[in-house]
C-alpha cells in the first residue's frame, strides 16, 4: 500500500507479550538485525510506550492480560498510523487471528517461527508488505470460501470475495511456498505476489460482513 | 529324449512365464527364432525341428496347462500332447461322464497325479505327505461307500455304475483341495461356488431351493424304494436296513466325527493364527512404536506425557469402540479431523512439526479415507527422509473434488533417477490415489524439497456438513 517509506537500516521494533522468558527470547533471536527499542507486557504500558516511541514495528501477543492484541492497534492507529502491526500468537485459534487482522495488524505469524523468519517478516512489514503465514492463508480462504456461500449474495463484491488470482496466491501460501516460489510458480513478479496479498489483506480489513468474524467463532465452535 | 526334448522346448519361448499353455502354442505353430545364448544348441534344435515337422504333436511328459484349461488343464494338456483339438479332448471327457463316470474320475486322477506344466512335482506328491488329508480323503470314500452299498440294498442299481468313479473323484478332489498350490484351488472354489452357494447360504431363495432339491429326492428315493415291492415286505426290509445302517454308524461314526471335529478345529486354529497376527501388528504400528518413542525421549517429560496421552486414547477407541489404531474411516470422521490425525500422528511418532492447514470441510468416504491414507503415507515419508524442519500439509475440499498437498523444504530428489526408498512411496501413493480415481503428482528436485499433490474427486451428491 504505502511501500515507499521503507526506513533505511535497522527497523526499530517494539515486542509487546506478558511472557518475559519469551520477550527476552525474541530479543535474543532478532540479535543485531533489528532495533528492539522497548518492551511491553500488557494493553496499557504498551499503548503509552508505542505513543512516545514510534517505532517501525511492533510485535504484538494476540492475547494480553488486559484483553486481545487488537486493543492496541485500535488504540493507536488513529493517532499513529505509520506504526505497523506484525501479530504473534502460540494459539491459532482464528477468532484472535481475524480480530487482530481486521483491528489492523499487517501480518500474523506463529510463535513457533524460526529467527531468521521473524527477521524477514519484521523487514517486510516495516517496507509496507504484508505478512501472511500459511495458517492465516488457510483461515482467508476458509473465512471467504464460507461467506461466499449461494445462500449470502455479496453486499459488496469488491470486498467480499476474493479473485481467482488471490484465491491461487493465498492457496500457495497455504501450501508452504514462499512469496518467491509463488511468484516462479504464477510466472509473475515478487511484487505482483505482494499485491495480491495486500489487497487480500484489505478485504479482510475492510470487508463490512460481519460473517468473517461470526464464521471464526463457528469454526471454534465446530 | 522326452528330457531333452521338453528342456529344448522351454529353451525355444524363453521369459514366457508361467503361461505355459501359450508356450506350446508357440511351439506348435510357428519355429521359434534362434535366441543369441542358446546357439550352443543348435545341433539339437535343428534335430527338434525335424520331429515338429511332423505334425502339431509336442513331445516329453504328459503335463497339465492349468493357464490355458477351464478347470485343472487336463484336458488343454492331453491336447497338446497327443496334437488332437481341445475341445474334442473335453468332450470325450465330458461324455464318459455322465454315463459311466468313469470320465469324472479320470480327469480328477489326471489333475492329481499329472504335473503342471513347468513343475516336477505333482500335487499327489505333495498329497500322500498329507495326513490329514489322507484320513479325511478315506472318511469322505468311506462314506460315499457306505451309502453306495445303502443304495444298492435298497435297489438303486443305476447308481452301482457311477459307484468307483464316484468314490475316486471324491477322494481325489479332496486331497487336491487340501494341496493344489493357490491359484488352483481359486479355480477348483470358483466351479464350486454354485453348489457350495446352494448348500450353504441363508438366504431365503437358497432354502427354498434346498428344500425343492431335498424334496425330489426324497419322492425319488421313496418311488424307488416302494415300486418293487408292493406288499408289507417292504417294510420288513427297511427295517433290515435301518439295522445295517446302525450297524455302520456304530462303527465307523465316531471316526467320522472326529475327522469332521477335527476339521473344525483346524479352522478355528487357522482363523485364531490370522487374529494374532493381526492384533500383533496393530500392536507393533501403535503401542510398540509409542513405547519405543517414549525410551527414546525419557528426558522430555513434557513429550513423554504426550506421547502416553495419545497413545492410551488411541488404545481405549480401538479397544472399547472399535476403531483400529491409526484409521481414518469411522463414523463422524471429517476431512479436517483426518487431516489433524495425522498431524498429531506424525508429529509424536516422528517429532518434526506439521502445520497442518485445511480449507472446508467434508465427511468422508471410502475415496476420501484413501485420499487420507496417502496423504499420510506422504507426511510420515516427508517427515521421515526429507530431512525438513516442519512439513505442510494443506487440505481443501471444494464441491468438485478434494485436494491434499505435502510440502517439505528438505532434501528433494530427482524423481527421474529415483532412488529405492521414495519409488516405493510414488508407487503406493499412486496406485492408492489411481484405484480410486483420484491423481498423486510428485514434485521434487535435489535440494528443492518434494510436494506431493493429491487429488481426489467428489461425489457430486454429497452435501457439506456443518455449514450454515
Amino acid at each position: 500500500m504505502t511501500g515507499g517509506q521503507a526506513p533505511a537500516g535497522r527497523p526499530r521494533v517494539v515486542i509487546v507479550d506478558d511472557h518475559g522468558l519469551f520477550r527476552s527470547g525474541v530479543r535474543s533471536e532478532l540479535g543485531s538485525h533489528v532495533d528492539v527499542i522497548g518492551e511491553a507486557d500488557d494493553v496499557a504500558p504498551a499503548i503509552t510506550l508505542i505513543g512516545g516511541t514510534e517505532p517501525d514495528v511492533v510485535l504484538l501477543d494476540v492475547h494480553l492480560p488486559g484483553g486481545g492484541g487488537q486493543l492496541v492497534i485500535t488504540a493507536i492507529r488513529a493517532a499513529h498510523p505509520q506504526v505497523r502491526f506484525l501479530a504473534l500468537s502460540a494459539s491459532d485459534a482464528p477468532e484472535d487471528v481475524i480480530a487482530v487482522i481486521r483491528a489492523g495488524a499487517r501480518g500474523y505469524v506463529t510463535k513457533t517461527i524460526s529467527g531468521p523468519d521473524l527477521v524477514d517478516a519484521i523487514r517486510r512489514v516495516a517496507a509496507g508488505d504484508s505478512v501472511f503465514s500459511p495458517m492465516l492463508a488457510g483461515f482467508v480462504l476458509d473465512a471467504f470460501a464460507a461467506s461466499a456461500a449461494p445462500d449470502r449474495p455479496a453486499l459488496d463484491p469488491e470486498l467480499d470475495q476474493l479473485t481467482p488470482r488471490e484465491r491461487e496466491v493465498l492457496r500457495l501460501i497455504a501450501r508452504g511456498y514462499t512469496y518467491k516460489e509463488i511468484a516462479r510458480e504464477l510466472y509473475i513478479s515478487s511484487k505482483t505476489v505482494e499485491t495480491h496479498v495486500s489487497s487480500v489483506l484489505r478485504k479482510l480489513q475492510l470487508s463490512t460482513r460481519h460473517q468473517l468474524t461470526r464464521w471464526a467463532t463457528e469454526r471454534r465452535l465446530a | 529324449m522326452s528330457r531333452t526334448g521338453s528342456g529344448h522346448i522351454r529353451i525355444a519361448a524363453p521369459a514366457r512365464g508361467r503361461d505355459d499353455g501359450s508356450m506350446w502354442e508357440r511351439t506348435t505353430s510357428a519355429p521359434p527364432t534362434p535366441e543369441p545364448e542358446a546357439g550352443y544348441r543348435w545341433p539339437e534344435r535343428r534335430r527338434g525341428l525335424s520331429r515338429w515337422a511332423r505334425g502339431p504333436r509336442t513331445s516329453g511328459p504328459l503335463r497339465r496347462q492349468p493357464a490355458s484349461g477351464l478347470a485343472g488343464g487336463v484336458a488343454a494338456g492331453a491336447a497338446a500332447r497327443t496334437g488332437l483339438d481341445v475341445t474334442l479332448v473335453r468332450a470325450v471327457f465330458v461324455v464318459t461322464a455322465v454315463f459311466s463316470g468313469f470320465g469324472a474320475a479320470a480327469y480328477v486322477l489326471a489333475w492329481l497325479l499329472v504335473p503342471a506344466a513347468g513343475q516336477d512335482a505333482s500335487i499327489g506328491a505333495k498329497a500322500f505327505t498329507d495326513r490329514r488329508g489322507l484320513t479325511l480323503t478315506a472318511g469322505v470314500c468311506s462314506l460315499i461307500i457306505v451309502l453306495l452299498l445303502i443304495a444298492s440294498a435298497v435297489g438303486a442299481p443305476w447308481l452301482t455304475t457311477v459307484s468307483w468313479p464316484l468314490v475316486i473323484t471324491a477322494g481325489a478332489l479332496v486331497l487336491i483341495w487340501r494341496n493344489a498350490p493357490a491359484e488352483e484351488r481359486a479355480v477348483l472354489q470358483r466351479l464350486a461356488d454354485p453348489l457350495l452357494g446352494i448348500a450353504g447360504g441363508s438366504s431365503r431363495r437358497r432354502i427354498v431351493a434346498r428344500v425343492l432339491i431335498a424334496a425330489v429326492l426324497l419322492i425319488v428315493g421313496l418311488s424307488v424304494l416302494l415300486s418293487g415291492h408292493h406288499d408289507f415286505a417292504a417294510a420288513r426290509q427297511l427295517g433290515g436296513l435301518a439295522l445295517v445302517i446302525a450297524a455302520i454308524l456304530l462303527v465307523l461314526g465316531p471316526w467320522w466325527l472326529r475327522i469332521a471335529r477335527d476339521l473344525v478345529v483346524e479352522r478355528q486354529a487357522r482363523i485364531r493364527a490370522e487374529e494374532r497376527a493381526d492384533i500383533a501388528a496393530r500392536v507393533h504400528d501403535s503401542v510398540l512404536q509409542t513405547l519405543a518413542l517414549i525410551q527414546r525421549r525419557a528426558s522430555d517429560p513434557q513429550q513423554v506425557v504426550q506421547l502416553a496421552r495419545a497413545q492410551e486414547r488411541e488404545l481405549r477407541s480401538w479397544l472399547f469402540d472399535g476403531r483400529a489404531p491409526g484409521s481414518l474411516d469411522g463414523p463422524g470422521m471429517t476431512l479436517a479431523a483426518g487431516i489433524r490425525l495425522i498431524q498429531q500422528e506424525v508429529e509424536a511418532q516422528h517429532g518434526v512439526p506439521v502445520e497442518a492447514i485445511t480449507v472446508g470441510d467434508c465427511d468422508l468416504d471410502e475415496d476420501l479415507a484413501a485420499l487420507l491414507a496417502a496423504a499420510r503415507e506422504a507426511t510420515v515419508n516427508a517427515a521421515k527422509w526429507s530431512g525438513a524442519a516442519t512439513v505442510s500439509l494443506f487440505a481443501e475440499a471444494e464441491p468438485a473434488e478434494v485436494a491434499v498437498y505435502v510440502r517439505d523444504r528438505g532434501k528433494g530428489f530427482d524423481p527421474a533417477a529415483v532412488p529405492g526408498d521414495r519409488k516405493g512411496l510414488t508407487e503406493s501413493v499412486h496406485a492408492r490415489m489411481a484405484r480410486r480415481g483420484g491423481s498423486a503428482v510428485v514434485r521434487s528436485a535435489p535440494g528443492e524439497g518434494t510436494e506431493v499433490s493429491l487429488r481426489m474427486p467428489r461425489d457430486a451428491t454429497q452435501r457439506q456438513p456443518g455449514r450454515a
